[in-house]
């Protein structure tokens, strides 16, 4: 049989970095393909380059053997290929239908076909068992549906080779038993799938061929049924890598954090958290898990005083914070990782210096009344950039310059080298390479050893069984159900988080 | 792009120069100020003039003698303040256009205690308590009329744009009003929209006999030295920047973001007044309408220029003061309109805000990041 | 437009509408004074209707435009150049003069919008930095310019001031200005007249046709656009265009139908305005006129209370303060603005430059 894709030596040079570096590959009709790598191996800019949204450096692509050149995602669609990226490309104002016929629209004189393209949703939502609601906004559709317009978005444009860019990250263990059915269906069809990931349970249950990446190379292209997940990680690493997380049982001691009946509205008014209470020990890490969007950000968010809670209470060290103001909660001996590094944790404009103060900076010795002490911020920071292991120029670089993990190691050296007795870490890991991960684990738990409660709150569902001593259940604002983490496997917390009562859930399993 | 890219390498390009940093933060402001006098040369010329002896003329009217020097550091003057209102007001995350009104305002505040406190008092005051009165009055009015929009966006996200802009109408309407009524001078000689000579206690005696070169110039640069020192090497300072650069980080380090920029708005506005309120007690004596039309707009021209720093703002006021003053000279010398600064200023802006076309024009590589100014309606 | 926005608007014309009905009463029979303020609500809400219909174009499709006001202005000034240069010095008719002067308008607001999309669009100037470099570009020419033409011996009047040909006249609306008394509303003037057609059409080009979705797919989340092959650039100058074309239209408003003559600054602050009827009327044509609709109203207010001005009961002589009054329209915006009647949605992307 002939690979209905092939691509031949793609190199792509990104200012001071080689993201793509002489890539082959191919691709047979009605296969899954899995290409498996760290974040920053290259995937991604593969991909787009696939898609025609990068225009490679070097090498060339061929469909059904004839060599194409994408100059736009126009030229990739009318080749018959199909992308759903990690982060949607939907315009949540607009309706399913609308959304779909974005870029080839139906027209009836002037007036947009609004019925007719309705209809056609309808039918291909049917042929391939997708349920998708043509008129539903799509702001107001879940997660999993969304992702399944964006597939019957490009079915609509006739993809025959549809690539899937981390289709797993942001669904519950069962969505995402969901979307392998799909796929098998869609394979079923003569569809082929080029299906990116760095899970590597995934890639060992719905893939036919394996395909590794490495810092812009390919490492190998292996056979699932011969493969292992160490091998894989070691593949996708470089190096040996424990799955598992070095850590001794908990020793937990009296309540640090206590949180009673709490309500909390999210921006839009809303009731975000709904009658939430939880305690956090000293010395113990409480696992919040569930999908993104259920009343996480908001919980935490009262907790740390960005947002006051409508109802209930918050007790930090037996003071009342309800209503404190984050400042207040910080002096305290709080430390809080949030959840979006580059919005909340980091002023990027500023020196690292300035933001390993970021909210000590008016305390001695950084300053003197109203009077900043220069000399002070500076030698703090070269001894946390040392502490820390941060790689930086220089104390006075922008913390903008530095990568992913090592801004997230800033927070962390700012967060971790105060004496605090609650730490509330939100997503600390979210998009770092293996390595920063490691590294943020150990620090957290090391902290837990010293008897600093920590409340960690993660939509990666490994992340939480790997960490947490007790772990909380969040859906639909509410707490479903807090379990040791011995009784935790993936398959019951993943029933949890879809909205299951705890003794239906264990029934299934 | 992945967001776990390494840090770039530093550039390694051998046949470029290096030029030292001071040269380098200088060169894209020079070649706006280069550019907008060139392409101000063209327009001058298309409109049938002769660019180098309009040119000449305006280096002459506020360079060629000691008058014309002592003028135009008088035109620099407000300059500097207004200037520095805006820069202040940028790095705390706010476009502060409404320092056209604030400066009015404070203008007709001084006036009104220069003239009118004396007659509630009943007797003279003495200097000493009487100026800094006055001073004081135009700061507290200009910060007031700045503290309305800077309440609005912080309580209900108002946008501070189209607020300073409406608020700086509003006080055109008030000062007309002030000054056709209420505040008029009652000489019945007079026909203008002014208010009486302020008391001889609320003035500042001049430096040199002859010249009218006064003390707001060195108010003006110690006021400079103190926006550095407050931005820069104060917790206050650290909490505008902070706020101006990222208003979500600044929440979660603890500042109380609402209460910063209601006081960068204050803060913004009374160096405004204190433009208006010096231009009284050290120069006009009274307050006149009209006279202030424009100092608002220059002075973002003049912040952008100086790149919102205090020595980067008196250098560009300096050079707007010069223009202004100069081009009285040129009209006189070759009847080109002095309406003309108005265009090269224009352009200037146009050049520092936009210096990707200075880049391009210029094949000057980008270096550093950008820089946020405004966000939109956000 | 919801409910609580519309009754809200609606109030504020009734109250309006009822200081200057009860100011002249004695004098005139109430319906004739509310058939007035409606004439001229209509006819001054004109250049806000199309500042407001131009932000809506550009902001639609994540362009921030406050260059309005610059836009008009300078449009105003080449539209009443152009009729004055046509009359004098090319000897044309009154109607066509105007029509010259029309077009020029028209063009300068779409070339105005052109160094807009280049400032906002190709070189990704802060779009807010780029709107007021327009509106100071628009004083400096505008002033220079009207001196240097108009005033000066050597320019190209020889300091003779020419006659303007006029304004443009109004039209008469078949049946509905048949109507007695009610009638004199629909007397308009073309500008007018053409913005609120343009509002319906605007409405319908926005929400019910390929262009439109494209332009609003492009201001909430140009990526997406991007990635169904739709050039996002190249839709952003097409509307930023639109925009300007809507801003010169405005623009020949003050000095081809309002009053045949060209001061600087003339425009005083009602692009401005024009933005926060955008604001208020949720960045849709149909809601932005209603609110343009609340401040021509407020200037109503002011025009009608001169022609009353010396019935005004002493103890509301502050109404005989035209500078007082004058304070209402942005006072209004400023009330409006604070969100309290309800908070509107910019369009996401509005203000982000597209980075590939």
């Amino acid at each position: 049989m002939d690979p209905i894709l092939e691509i031949r030596n793609i190199t792509k040079q990104f200012p001071g970095v080689l993201a793509n570096d002489h890539i082959s590959f191919s691709l047979m009709p009605g296969e899954v393909h899995a290409f498996l790598g760290e974040n920053g191996a290259g995937k991604t800019t593969l991909m787009n380059i696939l898609y025609g949204l990068y225009q490679p450096d070097e090498g060339e692509i061929l469909v059904h053997g004839n060599p194409v050149r994408f100059n736009s995602p126009s030229d990739a669609i009318a080749s018959g290929i199909g992308m759903v990226h990690q982060h949607f490309m939907l315009i949540p104002v607009f309706t399913v239908a609308e959304n779909i016929m974005l870029g080839s629209e139906s027209t009836k004189g002037l007036v947009l076909d609004r019925a007719g393209v309705a209809k056609r949703v309808r039918e291909l939502s049917h042929h391939y068992s997708l349920d998708v609601d043509p008129e539903a906004l799509v702001e107001q559709l879940p997660v999993g549906v969304q992702q399944r317009v964006e597939i019957v978005k490009a079915l609509y444009r006739h993809a025959k080779i549809l690539i899937l860019d981390e289709p797993t990250a942001s669904l519950t263990p069962q969505e995402a038993q969901d979307l392998f059915r799909i796929m098998r269906e869609l394979k079923e069809q003569g569809v082929s799938i080029i299906f990116i990931t760095h899970k590597l349970k995934e890639v060992l249950s719905i893939a036919d061929r394996i395909t590794v990446m490495r810092g812009g190379k390919v490492v190998g292209t292996t056979d699932p049924q011969t493969s292992t997940e160490t091998e894989l990680a070691t593949m996708m690493v470089g190096r040996a890598v424990s799955l598992e997380v070095e850590k001794g049982p908990a020793h937990p001691q009296g309540n640090v954090l206590e949180v009673q009946d709490l309500q909390v509205k999210d921006i839009r008014g809303l009731i975000a958290v709904n009658g939430v209470s939880l305690e956090v020990k000293a010395g113990e890490i409480l696992g919040v898990a569930g999908v993104q969007g259920n009343g996480q950000t908001e919980l935490v968010e009262a907790i740390t005083g960005l947002h006051s809670p409508v109802s209930g209470s918050i007790h930090l060290m037996g003071h009342d914070i309800t209503h404190s103001s984050p400042r207040a909660i910080t002096e305290l001996g709080s430390g809080h990782i949030p959840e979006d590094r580059q919005r909340d944790g980091l002023v990027l404009s500023f020196p690292v210096a300035d933001n390993l103060v970021l909210n000590m900076y008016y305390n001695k010795p950084f300053a003197r009344g109203m009077s900043m002490q220069e000399k002070e911020v500076i030698a703090h920071a070269d001894q946390e950039i040392k502490n820390f292991d941060v790689r930086t120029p220089s104390a006075l670089t922008p913390a903008g310059k530095l990568s992913g993990g090592n801004q997230q190691k800033v927070i962390v050296a700012r967060e971790l080298s105060r004496p605090i007795h609650l730490l509330v870490a939100s997503q600390p890991t979210r998009g770092l390479d293996v390595g920063s991960i490691e590294y943020i684990h150990k620090q957290i738990i090391r902290r837990r050893d010293e008897g600093v409660a920590v409340l960690l709150v993660s939509t990666e569902l490994d992340e939480i069984l790997q960490l947490s001593d007790r772990i909380a259940v969040m859906y639909r604002g509410k707490i479903v159900a807090i379990i040791p983490a011995e009784e935790a496997t993936k398959e019951y917390l993943g029933l949890l988080m879809a909205g299951a009562a705890p003794d239906q859930a264990r029934q299934k399993i | 792009m992945e967001n776990s890219l390494q840090p770039l390498p530093e550039e390694k390009t051998p046949a470029r120069v290096q030029l030292p940093g001071w040269i380098r933060a200088m060169l894209i402001p020079f070649l706006s100020v280069l550019t907008a006098i060139i392409t101000g040369g063209l327009v001058i010329w298309s409109a049938g003039g002769n660019p180098f002896a309009a040119y000449a003329g305006l280096v002459e009217g506020s360079f060629g003698s000691v008058k014309a020097l002592s003028e135009t550091i008088i035109w620099a003057t407000p300059y500097i303040f207004a200037g520095l209102a805006v820069a202040l007001a940028f790095k705390g995350g706010l476009f502060n256009i409404g320092v056209e009104g604030q400066l009015t305002l404070g203008a007709v505040a001084a006036a009104l205690v220069g003239y009118g406190l004396p007659k509630v008092v009943g007797g003279p005051i003495p200097t000493i308590i009487h100026l800094p009165l006055t001073i004081l009055a135009g700061m507290a009015a200009g910060g007031l009329w700045a503290a309305i929009p800077g309440w609005l966006k912080a309580r209900f996200g108002g946008h501070e744009v189209i607020n300073t802009i409406m608020m700086n109408y509003i006080a055109l309407n008030l000062t007309s009003f002030l000054l056709n009524g209420p505040m008029k001078d009652p000489n019945p000689m007079n026909v203008l929209a002014r208010t009486p000579l302020i008391a001889a206690s609320a003035r500042f005696t001049p430096i040199f006999t002859g010249l009218r070169l006064h003390w707001g110039f060195v108010i003006a640069l110690l006021i400079a030295v103190l926006v550095w020192w407050l931005l820069w090497k104060t917790t206050l300072g650290f909490e505008i920047r902070m706020t101006g650069a990222s208003p979500t980080a600044a929440r979660y380090a603890g500042v109380n973001v609402q209460r910063t920029i209601i006081l960068t708005m204050i803060l913004s506005g009374m160096l405004a007044g204190l433009a208006g309120a010096i231009e009284v007690t050290a120069l006009n004596f009274r307050h006149e309408l009209g006279f202030s039309s424009g100092y608002g707009f220059d002075a973002i021209a003049i912040a952008l220029l100086g790149k919102n720093f205090p020595l980067g703002v008196v250098v560009s006021a300096i050079l707007f003061g010069a223009m202004r003053n100069g081009a009285t000279r040129m009209q006189f010398l070759t009847q080109i309109p002095v309406d003309v600064i108005s265009i090269i200023q224009a352009l200037i802006l146009l050049f520092v805000a936009a210096d990707a076309i200075i880049r391009w024009i210029y094949h000057i590589r980008a270096t550093g990041e950008r820089v946020t100014l405004t966000r939109g309606w956000k | 437009m919801d409910l609580r926005r519309f009754l809200f608007i609606a109030a504020i014309i009734v109250a309006l509408f009822a200081v200057v009905v009860a100011v002249g009463a004695g004098h005139e029979t109430p319906l004739v004074i509310i058939v007035s303020m409606l004439a001229t609500t209509l006819a001054v809400a004109t250049p806000l209707t199309l500042g407001a219909l131009s932000g809506v174009f550009c902001e639609r499709s994540g362009v921030v435009n406050i260059g309005i006001e610059g836009m008009m202005l300078t449009a105003a000034f080449f539209g009443w150049f152009a009729s004055v240069y046509a009359s004098t010095i090319l000897k044309m008719d009154t109607m066509p003069s105007l029509l010259v002067g029309v077009f020029f308008a028209i063009l300068t607001g779409a070339l105005m919008g052109l160094l807009h999309a280049v400032l906002s669009i190709t070189f990704k100037v802060d779009q807010v930095i780029g709107g007021t470099v327009i509106n100071i570009l628009a004083i400096g020419i505008t002033g220079f310019l009207n001196r240097q033409l108009f005033f000066e011996k050597n320019g190209l009047f020889g300091g003779q001031f020419p006659h303007a040909p006029g304004v443009l006249p109004a039209i008469h609306v078949p049946f509905l200005a048949d109507i007695p008394v009610i009638g004199r509303v629909f007397q308009q003037q073309p500008i007018t007249i053409a913005a609120i057609l343009l509002v319906f059409i605007s409405h319908f080009v926005l929400f019910h046709t390929r262009f439109g979705l494209r332009t609003r797919a492009v201001g909430e989340h140009p990526r997406a656009a991007d990635t169904v092959g739709i050039n996002v650039n190249r839709m952003r100058y097409i509307n930023v265009l639109i925009g300007g074309c809507l801003s010169g239209l405005g623009g020949a408003y003050f000095t081809l139908q309002s009053v045949p003559s060209f001061e600087p600054m003339m425009t005083n602050g009602r692009g401005f305005v024009a933005l926060a009827a955008m604001i208020f009327g949720n960045w849709t044509p149909i809601g932005s006129w209603a609110a343009a609709l609340v401040f021509g109203a407020a200037q109503a207010l002011q025009i009608n209370l001169q022609f009353f001005r010396n019935f005004i009961p002493p103890q509301w002589a502050f109404l005989q303060q035209s500078y007082v009054v004058g304070m209402v329209p942005y006072i209004l915006t400023m009330i409006i603005l604070t969100g309290l009647i309800g908070r509107t949605i910019a369009p996401a992307a509005d203000g982000v430059p597209y980075e590939k």
